[in-house]
């Protein structure tokens, strides 16, 4: 290659030399511009944070006692010259694609996205730039979305039915993004919603941040069962099959992720209901994005990587696989949010919060720090 | 079709058999009685015949999607089924149809004389008018995969508690030759059966295991809590073959296989021994491959299963014979009310009439006075060339279907060997998009040889650690196959092997699945190809 890229894919995360400055990083670095807080972009360990006004907050209660620093979407920050400005994503409250620019050359970093409005995050922009780096988490054609609106329909007359049957709700999202759309958008005459205390921990940092959530009560050993047998749950994907969940039996229980758009991954999860609702782009979502860019080159980071850089590149794109440690890659099988820490001693001083809530069940993922060897191999763009 | 495909969805939507029966009832008492009687003979395994072949259903579905091939491929992969990718992959229809199940199944089977232009004419324009749910139900039924996460048994409970016929009376009404065009929901509930089909077997009756799984070995002491004193039971060798039972009525003859197959002209040996049979005769049994008068390993028998024709030389190299157990209906009698050892008097009585004892052999009884005795004794199965014993009680009656109590199997353990995996590939159904389905080695010198696949055997937890292990070191992509650094050394069980000239390793098992995960063992020690062909025995 003539000359350094602005941006390059480094066995830390998205690197630009000129800036000295990481994106996203999974290994301990100096300065560290953060897309968004859930634990597969933001890590332990860093010197400097920097992340919009709306992840604050979630960020403190998740990493504890950080060096940060946030701003408003389309402000600017200069680092040893090279211009930086976050702009909304639409993937979770806070959540922002990283503009990066110098001398007249524009990079964008999506982090995750979708494009559709989901009522309680800043919409999704698209921005102009020379090269985009992307997510593809739902790079497969049969990823297709239906408007949220649709799906709450669905779920809203689900809790309704519940309720004449005597049966509790469940519904199971991740703690930051989903729990949040989803209280923003129930039925609230259907009954009042409790939360389990990672989500409830979540909404509290999140409130503080400014954020207007509908009212939620926690649950805790005090909180009288019969009473929330008639509202609606809303619990974290490593409750499913806990004892926690159990004491609310019976229940039926639904799981909202884009992963259930597939039978076989609903049946996996044994779910009673799988609602297809995702905080990623669906196909259509992620060509559309990708296109209003205007790029010349684009990067697929975490996702059906390969697949999907393979049909742009059939339809005339300029795209690259790349590799990194974003995402659960294309699984399925674990939840949507990776808790990032587990396994990784190098990178975990001390477990997040969120690991600590954790039920040591379902979600428990093979070291992440394995990898890097395949992120070496990737190599610079 | 709209009332069938939202039958399916409400079934896809609980785990709960209460729910279940209730959503089954309440189809079946929405729809008319045609729809009735096609839905009932689809849960029963009766598809309409094939029209289009699957590769047109494909071509035809990538074409309609407006993907490339490649792309079409890898969505399959990523969903585990056939008729859920083709759904997902074309656009929203935005006409309705509001045909019925029974007329959609008799386009499809008006489908048999028309030209591939036509049909495809007709696919398309199929497709055009069945919303999302309705296409999957569609494609199901046209690509033959039509798998419903609900057992016969609860569409019976669903329909007995409709009609107040018993359920067991349902099953065996649905038995044997029947067509949904031509046999009425009327006939089905009538209180009294007019059925004028000589050729309908019986349910058949199954055995539990003894041991939920192979690692859980009973003892004598323990079967004795359970099952009570060994003199209320008789005991005889598992057979490993086709499970059957053979008619002789009005002069005719079936053989019919478990599967629910008329397999009559499979077994041409076993002809004369059958038309020497009284009319009015059904016998339940074993049909095995014999030499000599002795019964030969499963493996001999499976050459000539799944062949249309039977050469001289397959009917000389894999003889057939029967190992009856039971008699079902005697001298036009159903017998199955009788005790166990009653019907078994009947049996010896017939076996004794025949003319062809080499080909209608009876199952040994195996005489035991104690648990202990018969724990030894059945450490001889393999030996027996028999899977282990079957333990019957003496006052039981012919039972339908898999019932806890009566009958149970009492499997040896199996036979294992720690094997490394170097080949995965992705699953299908409800392990769709994970890799589960792995392919084994053991050393031969210092090279790994492939010799076994398993799908079966570990945790869910399990396989979503294989799969992120499998993510993270493959070494090289075949299509949808990866091969695997190869690490991770798993304990793979079998029933049986044998030598086969088909397999690169000169050895093919039977039955294997993943017993365990050997986390304590690393590849240098897994097990040797010389070590498992020293378990041929020969």
């Amino acid at each position: 290659m003539a000359r350094q890229s602005l941006l390059e894919f480094t066995d830390k995360g998205i690197y630009c030399s000129k800036g000295k400055f990481y994106i996203d990083p999974w290994k301990p670095v100096d300065d560290a511009v953060i897309t968004h807080a859930h634990a597969d972009h933001a890590y332990f360990g860093n010197k400097h944070y920097l992340a919009h006004h709306f992840s604050k907050e979630v960020l403190l209660y998740r990493l504890g006692d950080i060096q940060l620093q946030t701003v408003a979407y389309g402000e600017k920050v200069m680092k040893n010259g090279v211009e930086i400005s976050l702009h909304p994503a639409g993937h979770v409250i806070g959540s922002a694609q990283v503009r990066v620019e110098y001398q007249g050359e524009v990079w964008v970093v999506s982090g995750d996205y979708k494009v559709e409005d989901d009522g309680i995050s800043t919409p999704f922009e698209p921005i102009r730039c020379n090269h985009f780096i992307s997510e593809c988490t739902f790079g497969m054609p049969v990823y297709k979305w239906k408007p949220q609106i649709q799906v709450f329909n669905d779920i809203n007359s689900w809790s309704c039915n519940n309720l004449q049957h005597g049966l509790a709700t469940v519904l199971v999202g991740y703690s930051l993004g989903k729990a949040q759309r989803i209280l923003q958008n129930l039925d609230l005459s259907n009954g009042k919603v409790y939360t389990h205390g990672v989500i409830e921990n979540t909404n509290e940092a999140l409130r503080r941040n400014g954020i207007l959530l509908n009212p939620t009560e926690r649950i805790t050993s005090d909180t009288a069962k019969d009473e929330v047998r008639k509202g609606i749950i809303i619990a974290p994907p490593s409750s499913v099959g806990s004892p926690w969940m159990r004491k609310f039996q019976p229940y039926s229980f639904g799981y909202c992720s884009g992963w259930m758009a597939i039978r076989g991954a609903k049946r996996r999860r044994a779910a009673d209901r799988g609602f297809v609702l995702s905080d990623h782009a669906d196909w259509d979502g992620l060509i559309s994005a990708i296109d209003a860019t205007g790029c010349e080159s684009v990067y697929l980071t975490h996702g059906y990587t390969a697949s999907f850089t393979r049909y742009l590149n059939e339809i005339g794109f300029d795209a690259h696989e790349v590799h990194t440690l974003y995402g659960n890659d294309e699984d399925p099988g674990i939840t949507e949010e990776a808790p990032a820490f587990s396994g990784n001693e190098s990178a975990s001083p001390q477990p997040s919060p969120l690991e600590r809530e954790l039920d040591s069940g379902a979600n428990q993922v093979p070291s992440f720090g394995e990898d890097l060897g395949e992120a070496e191999a990737g190599g610079s763009a | 079709m709209k009332a069938f495909a939202q039958l399916f969805l409400s079934l896809d939507e609980t785990n709960k058999t209460n729910e279940k029966v209730k959503v089954l009832k309440d189809y079946l008492t929405a729809v008319p009685d045609t729809d009735k009687m096609h839905m009932l003979a689809l849960f029963a395994d009766r598809l309409p015949k094939r029209q289009i072949n699957s590769t047109l259903v494909r071509n035809w579905a990538i074409e309609a999607s407006g993907i490339p091939v490649w792309l079409f491929e890898e969505s399959y992969h990523v969903v585990g089924d056939l008729a859920e990718t083709m759904t997902l992959l074309m656009p929203q229809s935005i006409n309705s149809s509001s045909k019925t199940l029974t007329e959609w199944i008799a386009e499809i089977n008006s489908l048999a004389d028309k030209t591939e232009e036509e049909k495809k004419t007709w696919l398309l324009n199929s497709w055009a008018v069945l919303d999302s749910q309705e296409r999957f139900v569609f494609n199901k039924l046209l690509t033959g995969g039509f798998r419903v996460g609900v057992s016969q048994n609860l569409v019976i409970k669903a329909l007995s508690e409709i009609s107040g016929i018993e359920a067991p009376i349902l099953t065996h009404r649905i038995m044997g030759n029947w067509q949904p065009e031509t046999y009425q929901y009327s006939q089905l509930i009538q209180e009294k059966d007019d059925s004028d089909d000589i050729s309908r077997p019986y349910p058949f009756f199954l055995a539990y295991p003894v041991q939920e799984t192979s690692e859980k070995q009973k003892s004598a002491e323990e079967l004795k809590d359970s099952l009570g004193d060994a003199s209320e039971w008789q005991a005889e060798w598992k057979w490993d073959g086709i499970r059957a039972q053979m008619i002789k009525r009005n002069g005719r003859i079936f053989i019919w296989s478990r599967g629910e197959d008329l397999a009559t002209d499979k077994f041409p040996e076993l002809h004369p021994f059958l038309n020497d049979l009284p009319d009015g005769t059904v016998i339940d049994g074993e049909i095995l491959s014999f030499k000599n008068g002795l019964p030969m390993p499963f493996n001999v028998l499976q050459t000539r299963i799944g062949r249309k024709n039977l050469n001289k030389k397959i009917l000389e190299e894999s003889p057939v014979a029967v190992i009856a157990y039971d008699c079902l209906e005697y001298m036009g009698e159903d017998v199955r009310y009788k005790t166990q050892t009653e019907r078994r008097l009947i049996l010896e009585g017939l076996q004794s009439a025949t003319s062809f004892p080499q080909i209608f052999n009876i199952s040994a009884l195996i005489p035991f006075s104690s648990w202990e005795e018969l724990s030894t004794i059945r450490e001889q199965s393999r030996a027996m060339i028999a899977e282990g014993i079957m333990l019957k009680r003496k006052s039981a009656h012919y039972q339908v279907g898999r019932r806890r109590g009566d009958w149970w199997k009492w499997k040896i353990d199996p036979l294992s060997v720690d094997a490394v995996m170097i080949y995965a590939q992705k699953g299908h159904g409800r392990r769709a998009d994970l890799y589960t389905d792995y392919t084994f080695a053991v050393w031969d010198g210092d090279k790994l040889v492939p010799f076994a696949k398993a799908y079966s055997g570990l945790t869910d937890q399990e396989i979503n650690k294989v799969d992120y292990f499998v993510k993270r070191n493959t070494l090289e992509k075949f299509g949808p196959v990866r091969t695997v650094k190869p690490e991770l050394v798993f304990e793979i069980g079998f029933e049986g092997i044998n030598k086969s000239s088909r397999h690169k390793s000169g050895i093919a098992l039977r039955f294997p699945r993943i017993l365990r995960w050997r986390h304590d063992k690393p590849k240098e020690e897994a097990d040797t190809l010389e070590s498992l062909k020293a378990l041929l025995g020969e």
